[in-house]
């Protein structure tokens, strides 16, 4: 009987087992965050990163499914195994390659400054920055730079998401926002009255896939299928679709 | 032995005098909004709760609307409402107007006050038509006046009636204050984020946050019990 038993759960365990080896990956968004992921007019999810899952995962034969998640739960719904990777801009840290897997970067954008027009203050310049409000998007690579730069001089002042730090630059609470360059060139440079300044600033080694620890066999999955779409040219296809430049690491 | 404190903490990477202090600044914040909020929303309530109970409708009208408004839909939509939404009005940041508005601090507090005086309104109204009709009838018979009744029967027993479910009122709002870090204002919540944001380490960020938090409900219950006793002291069996 007991033979019976462990043979019968067995069993089971290799029947959940290749349902789970055939189960879609779930990946995981932080939505606004122009051009790399957005809802389109129709409401359909897209961008540049979701793009580049999609074809990743037509390159890896795996079923796909995105997950909408915010920024601030983004580490701990991948532990929790709420989804099993997130591709929403994650920028490669060592704080955080100490709690996730990262794939190969997969694109490097610096963080650029940008302000209501007529703003013409030196960013770098401390003692004209000072008690002006900048803002940033809470535990982004930006936020770390300002944090160590400005911490003292500047008012900081930190979002959950980008849209809300972009109301509050056009409703006059913020001077600067410091955020990752494309989503200030779509979202703040293509309104008027608003303008780059400065110097756009290069931040750590690039954004890649972050993953469970565990997960090794889809990171070497993710890593070669990210480098065939590099080579094959499918990468820079869909980069030419959302930006005039070259972000490829 | 500042010294001796400091080393002892800046071993760990959680718990180092930065992220203490920072707590500490997010404490004194929401404190201050917490405090204010409910001091302001119970000096509008009074009033409110008792020209709510008046029969003519186009006093209590009024006040209906309010606090069905304030208590129908969600605190966080109303901060949303008053902090992006005033500053999306043309032209409002050349009027004086903005000088109060800028800030987080203020919208937040105007937020939070209506709210919790439309609870309070509800709680005060409450208590005040549930006094039994012999106490007043009996004030009548003494020739009191409406004003001399509200003053000496009515509200004293209400507050007897109302002090439970306002402790209850004053703890919610304690808890709602956590809202406030999505408009960049650094309460004790937004501290934690803060914090959990640098370090990654959600357990230790919010688990030391909750315990502040429970603290703060240890010391609002103790406070609320004692008031309790006072007001309810004839209540007490003799000899206890």
């Amino acid at each position: 009987m007991k033979k019976i038993l462990i043979a019968a759960s067995c069993a089971l365990a290799m029947l959940t087992g290749s349902v789970q080896a055939e189960d879609s990956i779930r990946i995981a968004f932080d939505v606004p965050y122009e051009p790399f992921e957005y809802k389109d007019e129709n409401g359909e999810l897209t961008g540049f990163e979701v793009e580049l899952a999609a074809a990743m995962c037509e390159e890896m034969n795996a079923k796909c499914e995105f997950v909408i998640q915010a920024w601030d739960g983004m580490i701990p719904g991948l532990l929790a195994r709420k989804f099993d990777a997130i591709m929403s801009s994650m920028s490669v840290t060592p704080e955080r390659a100490e709690r996730v897997l990262f794939s190969k970067p997969y694109y490097n954008t610096p963080g650029g400054w940008f302000a209501a027009e007529g703003f013409d203050i030196d960013v770098t310049d401390m003692d004209a920055m000072k008690d002006k409000s900048v803002g940033v998007q809470r535990g982004t690579t930006m936020d770390t730079f300002v944090t160590e730069n400005m911490t003292g001089v500047v008012n900081i002042k930190r979002y959950n998401t980008a849209g809300d730090m972009v109301l509050d630059l056009e409703g006059q609470r913020l001077d600067v926002v410091f955020v990752d360059y494309p989503v200030g060139e779509q979202t703040i440079k293509n309104k008027d009255g608003f303008i780059e300044i400065g110097e756009s600033v290069k931040l750590g080694e690039g954004v890649g896939v972050a993953m469970r620890k565990r997960d090794t066999d889809l990171a070497k999955r993710a890593n070669k299928a990210l480098d065939t779409l590099k080579e094959n040219g499918t990468y820079d296809a869909i980069m030419k679709k959302y930006f005039a430049y070259d972000i490829k690491v | 032995m500042p010294d001796l404190i400091s080393q002892w903490l800046n071993q760990n990477d959680i718990f180092t005098v930065m992220t203490l202090l920072e707590y500490w600044n997010g404490l004194v914040t929401t404190v201050h909004l917490v405090f204010l909020s409910l001091l302001i929303g119970l000096v509008i309530a009074l009033p409110l709760a008792i020209l709510r109970t008046v029969r003519n409708p186009f006093v209590s009208g009024p006040i209906w609307v309010f606090t069905y408004l304030f208590r129908g839909t969600p605190l966080l939509i109303q901060l949303y409402i008053i902090y992006y939404g005033i500053a999306q009005i043309p032209g409002i940041q050349e009027t004086f107007w903005w000088l109060i508005f800028r800030e987080p601090f203020y919208p937040a507090l105007l937020a939070f006050t209506l709210n919790t005086a439309a609870y309070t309104t509800e709680i005060i109204r409450g208590a005040i038509i549930a006094t039994p009709v012999g106490e007043i009838e009996a004030a009548k018979a003494y020739g009191m006046s409406w004003m001399l009744r509200m003053r000496r029967i009515i509200l004293p027993n209400a507050a007897r009636r109302a002090v439970q479910a306002y402790s209850n009122e004053v703890i919610f709002m304690l808890h709602a204050s956590a809202i406030a870090s999505v408009v960049t204002m650094v309460d004790l919540t937004g501290a934690a984020r803060n914090i959990y944001a640098r370090t990654y380490a959600p357990f230790d960020a919010f688990i030391f946050v909750a315990l502040i938090y429970l603290m703060l409900t240890f010391i609002l219950v103790f406070v609320f019990r004692k008031l309790e006793n006072h007001l309810l002291r004839h209540q007490r069996p003799v000899n206890s």
